[in-house]
């Protein structure tokens, strides 16, 4: 059970990094830019799922929807929009900005010490036990992950709204054009992007109670680095770069000795400049991307 | 944006004026573009004739004049605006996306301009259909040999239904017998809705063959305008254009453009 059992873990993580993935890959795919504040999207929806804990539980879900597309949409007209044709360097500064100014805010609302959010808890209850525990939170967390990206499969490829979506990330300016609505496709990116925000700060709340104001952004710095593994110009490799950086995360926690976990990030990140120093666009990008080592 | 009755065309350019850091592109140039017609835009290399289609498309800032679709000045609209309403263009390097199917490249020009995917999947089958492209049509638009590029980049602005199609080089690279596909493609959309057209290639047959009027541009300006068979025995357009009096061996000449 034990192999069994770490794989399982390691995958779950890794599922949850694939949703963080997507959510920043969106964005960046048909704007070319990175939005460091995503983390912070999901910290307001975690929040709200804590604010909106004496709700059924399915309501706060929904509102934790919207409450999460609402953010996501925030930060498009007020951080996005104006910076529009600005370089992406000023974006990510930008953004990186408009983050430590939010979780500054959620220490001054929310406090320093964290809100537990006690929903969906049965999650918690073990589905197979011994010496490596396997809860229904992470099987769960398989399921929703796949028929996430199984759903945004469908969509990029069988609806006329993902064909306008892959080819504004192809040639923003052909779409152009052509005639493609731009503003219209940028929305519906920051859409999709905070409904996984939502279904992050859902599972990782489940997992993870404790609310703290770098909840979202402990979340989305892994996941990040995930998407610059797997190759940040490419949806799909950068969602699988942020499965591989979930999956070595948690074996690496799963395999190491308790009086060595401590240097699991420290490993896990290792990893990472290793495969950038071999491969600089990305450990799934095709070779020919890979860009000159000065 | 301003309208106007009195101006009866299509598509009309009042003295368009376009200029880049001091240089004129093009001087005060009128053309206007009636209904089921097909213009051909010739001139020696620099006259103007990309500048010109780029002007009417929204891609060139026009410094004096104007363009007018369906009696509206459109001058100031985005590329996205007049796509919207009614405006279609191609470009000298096809710019197909290529990770999208030429099926998909092809339904995009229609579902864009807000047709539904249903009726773009209809109207992109049968333009596939007419020019041979059907088998390939599940193939990345990379993939395709640069004819077949070239002839779904045509399909993708002719599937629009435009009421004004603007071709910049649509037979670039083609061979002798993708031309007679290419035409019956700009048939098509000047069957359907009646569109006019624009056409401006490197072979200069193919266009005199296909143009209803030609209007000839040299140093930004229009030297003359006419039927082909004007433009044929006119000195003046052989002296610019080929350097030379025109004969008919002149005429059938391809003559690089950057």
């Amino acid at each position: 059970m034990n192999v069994v059992g770490y794989l399982v873990n390691a995958i779950s993580l890794g599922a949850l990094y694939a949703l963080i993935a997507v959510s920043v890959g969106l964005v960046f795919g048909v704007l070319r830019q990175i939005n460091l504040a995503q983390g912070e999207v999901i910290t307001f929806g975690a929040y709200s799922l804590w604010l909106m804990r004496s709700l059924p539980t399915w309501l706060a879900i929904v509102l934790c929807f919207a409450v999460c597309i609402a953010g996501s949409l925030l930060l498009q007209v007020a951080v996005f929009r104006p910076l529009r044709g600005a370089s992406a360097l000023t974006t990510l500064v930008a953004t990186f900005g408009v983050s430590y100014g939010l979780e500054a805010l959620w220490l001054i609302i929310f406090g320093p010490s964290g809100n537990t959010v006690s929903m969906l808890t049965n999650l918690n209850n073990t589905v197979v036990g011994g010496a490596v525990a396997l809860r229904w939170v992470t099987l769960v967390e398989i399921g929703v992950a796949a028929v996430l990206l199984g759903g945004l499969l469908l969509l990029l490829f069988r609806t006329s709204l993902g064909m306008r979506m892959r080819a504004v990330a192809e040639d923003l300016r052909a779409a152009r054009l052509v005639g493609v609505r731009i503003g219209q496709v940028v929305t519906w990116a920051f859409v999709l992007s905070g409904a996984s925000a939502a279904v992050v700060a859902v599972l990782a709340t489940v997992q993870t109670p404790l609310v703290t104001p770098t909840f979202g952004l402990n979340l989305i710095i892994f996941a990040l680095v995930g998407v610059v593994l797997g190759g940040l110009d490419h949806l799909g490799r950068a969602t699988a770069g942020g499965f591989i950086i979930g999956f070595v995360n948690s074996l690496l926690g799963s395999i190491l000795p308790e009086q060595e976990l401590v240097f699991v990030t420290s490993l896990t990140f290792l990893f990472v400049v290793v495969v950038l120093v071999v491969r600089p666009a990305g450990l799934l990008a095709p070779r020919s991307a890979d860009v000159e080592r000065v | 944006m301003s309208e106007s009755a009195d101006h009866g065309h299509l598509l009309a350019c009042r003295e368009v004026t376009v200029a880049f850091a001091g240089l004129r592109a093009l001087n005060a140039v009128s053309l206007t573009l009636d209904r089921a017609e097909i213009i051909g835009l010739i001139g020696p290399n620099g006259a103007g004739k990309t500048t010109l289609v780029n002007a009417m498309s929204g891609f060139a800032s026009i410094t004096h004049g104007s363009v007018w679709l369906d009696g509206v000045e459109i001058s100031r609209l985005s590329p996205e605006r007049r796509a919207h309403r009614g405006l279609a263009r191609t470009f000298q390097h096809g710019r197909l996306f290529g990770d999208l199917s030429a099926r998909e490249n092809v339904e995009l020009g229609a579902i864009a301009v807000g047709c539904s995917a249903r009726e773009a999947r209809r109207r992109t089958h049968a333009l596939l259909e007419e020019v041979g492209l059907l088998e390939l049509a599940a193939s990345p638009a990379s993939e395709l040999s640069h004819g077949d590029q070239q002839r779904v980049s045509v399909a993708r602005a002719v599937v629009a239904e435009p009421a004004v199609l603007l071709l910049d080089e649509p037979a670039a690279g083609l061979p002798a017998e993708g031309l007679g596909e290419l035409g019956s493609l700009v048939e098509h959309a000047r069957s359907v809705r009646g569109a006019g057209v624009v056409v401006i290639d490197h072979n200069v047959e193919f266009v005199l063959g296909l143009s209803d009027r030609v209007v000839v541009l040299d140093h930004g300006e229009v030297l003359t305008e006419g039927t082909p068979a004007h433009v044929r025995g006119h000195a003046g357009v052989a002296a610019a254009y080929f350097g030379t009096v025109g004969t008919d061996e002149a005429a059938t000449r391809t003559v690089p453009v950057p």
